[in-house]
């Protein structure tokens, strides 16, 4: 019951000819340890949502709650959600301000209250999960290159050791491989430290991979909510909400459709290669 | 002389400490030869820091190299008193849709280019039109830029690259902050500015499926390009592109697995149609 959504409706400038429904009545659910993605187009109200988890938006009209505590009840601390439901908004590197690598990461720890010694501590081994060598930690920010920089974004917001981890495109812009680097160290701080994680995500081939739910976004509407593969077999409805499947889906529906008995529910290119492999081996008999 | 030709091409980043002494040299792009004919379709890959963009901001002279030379349109970029003129050949769209729109209407920004070059009002008016015309945004003429989608701005501003009526553009990641359908609308504008009007396309991205189509791919890596050829021939060298810290389309890697697993396959298979064919035969 970590983070739970309860009728959650946002409104931009209600009641003025601006008014614009971001969220409505929206209903949801994150258990603790799920590793969960959000898909949706641009403006579907996927950012207004994220926003909500750690109370930096505050609903229209529902409830958001977190350990089952109404997060917008008198006296609950803000403070205290934000630093355990931990946002790493896109293009995160354009927040790093500090001088050096170390100062930057443990500027979140020292505002926790943390003494210096314990701040540096907890940077040390959150720049180290956020897969960063030891030998930047003393360079400017600013000298990184971008994969790097993320890291050290990523790292600010872990060193803060939160319980849940939301990541807004967390690799938009990176090449092939520093995306593969940086969700293998996001699925594997989860697995490791077992935090929840939500990742937002353009690339369906990338949700296809790492998440075990994935909830969609259509016009401040939940519109699907399941498993990957359940979720992908709608991709038809999917691309008339301007999204699409994993170019996977799209094979193994064709090779269906051409007659070879493959599992059109497979998402990944190693499920595609298990089933194809199997239904060729069929196909001899 | 194609539309850019580039020779031994250098460049280096220079720091300086706080006296003005060089502190540290760092070399970007390194003893590259290229050359693009008119009406070509480009792709350029390579890993962050590869030296992709510093490439890129040669090619219409907002960087001028350190050594060797570059041509755009038969013009000497260092040699060029008039760099304008270059620019006017050249136009660049970036990546981030937000930097690179100005106007405060879509079509005054489309506009705003050829009103630069001091193109007569008649002649920019016609420009506009045909340059919203050829990226599918006339409807949208009249509304203000920023309460557009991703996809609908970077489409705006190829318009106003176009307006300008350049020999050739030069995308610099151009999707990279879009969703998917923005992604494949951009896509579609430029490969329609290609096929119709003739414009030499360069475009840079990380995403291997939007590469598929181009008449020639260049891949590099620590300044260098390392690799040259068709989508067909880069594509079916799936672990030298891995060792530059890249990847292949997925249906051109579930190819390759299952070749490796012993399914008789043709190398670099781009499509899912040449899969399924291939398959299904």
């Amino acid at each position: 019951m970590s983070l739970r959504l309860e009728h959650v409706t946002y409104t931009y400038n209600p009641g003025t000819v601006y008014e614009m429904h971001a969220l409505k009545d929206v209903s949801l659910d994150i258990p603790d340890g799920q590793f969960a993605g959000i898909i949706g187009h641009t403006g579907s109200g996927k950012s207004t949502l994220i926003q909500h988890f750690n109370g930096l938006m505050k609903p229209t009209a529902g409830t958001v709650y977190f350990q089952d505590e109404d997060i917008w009840q008198e006296g609950y601390s803000l403070k205290r959600l934000r630093s355990q439901v931990g946002l790493v908004f896109q293009y995160p590197e354009h927040q790093l301000f500090e001088a050096d690598v170390l100062s930057d990461v443990c500027f979140g720890p020292k505002n926790q209250g943390l003494s210096k010694e314990e701040a540096e501590l907890r940077a040390v081994q959150a720049l180290r999960q956020a897969g960063l060598k030891e030998k930047y930690y003393r360079s400017s920010p600013f000298e990184l290159s971008g994969g790097q920089k993320r890291r050290v974004a990523i790292a600010g917001v872990l060193a803060m050791e939160p319980k849940v981890l939301i990541l807004d495109e967390p690799t938009a812009g990176l090449d092939p491989k520093g995306r593969d680097e940086i969700l293998d160290q996001i699925a594997f701080l989860h697995e490791e430290r077992k935090i929840t994680v939500i990742l937002v995500s353009h690339s369906m081939e990338d949700i296809a991979r790492y998440v075990e739910r994935i909830l969609v976004m259509n016009k401040g509407e939940k519109a699907f909510d399941g498993v990957p593969r359940e979720v992908f077999s709608h991709y038809k409805e999917l691309e008339r909400m301007g999204l699409a499947a994993p170019q996977i889906t799209y094979i193994m529906h064709e090779l269906k459709a051409k007659g070879l008995l493959a599992d059109t529910s497979a998402i990944t290119v190693d499920e595609a290669k298990k089933s194809i492999l199997e239904a060729l081996e069929k196909r001899k008999v | 002389m194609g539309i850019i030709k580039a020779r031994k091409l250098k460049y280096d980043y220079i720091k300086y400490d706080e006296n003005g002494q060089q502190q540290d040299c760092y070399t970007a792009v390194d003893q590259v030869d290229l050359d693009v004919s008119q009406g070509q379709f480009i792709a350029i890959l390579g890993h962050n820091g590869s030296g992709k963009s510093t490439l890129a901001k040669h090619m219409n002279a907002l960087l001028i190299p350190t050594e060797g030379s570059i041509w755009v349109d038969g013009r000497d970029t260092a040699a060029e008193p008039e760099l304008w003129k270059i620019r006017q050949k050249a136009g660049m769209v970036f990546q981030n849709p937000d930097n690179q729109i100005i106007g405060t209407v879509v079509e005054e920004d489309v506009g705003f280019g050829p009103e630069n070059m001091g193109v007569p009002t008649d002649a920019i008016w016609e420009r506009v039109n045909k340059s919203l015309e050829a990226v599918g945004m006339t409807a949208y003429r009249h509304r203000s830029p920023n309460k557009l989608s991703g996809g609908q701005k970077q489409r705006v501003a190829i318009a106003g690259v176009m307006a300008m009526q350049p020999k050739c553009i030069i995308l610099d990641e151009p999707t990279a902050m879009l969703d998917p359908n923005g992604r494949k609308e951009v896509l579609k504008a430029v490969h329609e500015l290609n096929e119709k009007e003739g414009i030499t396309v360069i475009l840079i991205t990380h995403y291997m499926e939007e590469v598929i189509d181009a008449d020639r791919v260049f891949v590099m890596d620590q300044g260098h390009v390392v690799m040259q050829g068709t989508p067909r021939e880069i594509f079916s060298k799936v672990e030298e592109l891995k060792s530059y810290r890249l990847d292949v389309p997925q249906v051109t890697l579930l190819a390759w697995e299952l070749k490796q697993a012993g399914v008789d396959l043709p190398d670099g298979i781009l499509t899912t149609k040449e899969l399924v064919n291939a398959l299904c035969h």
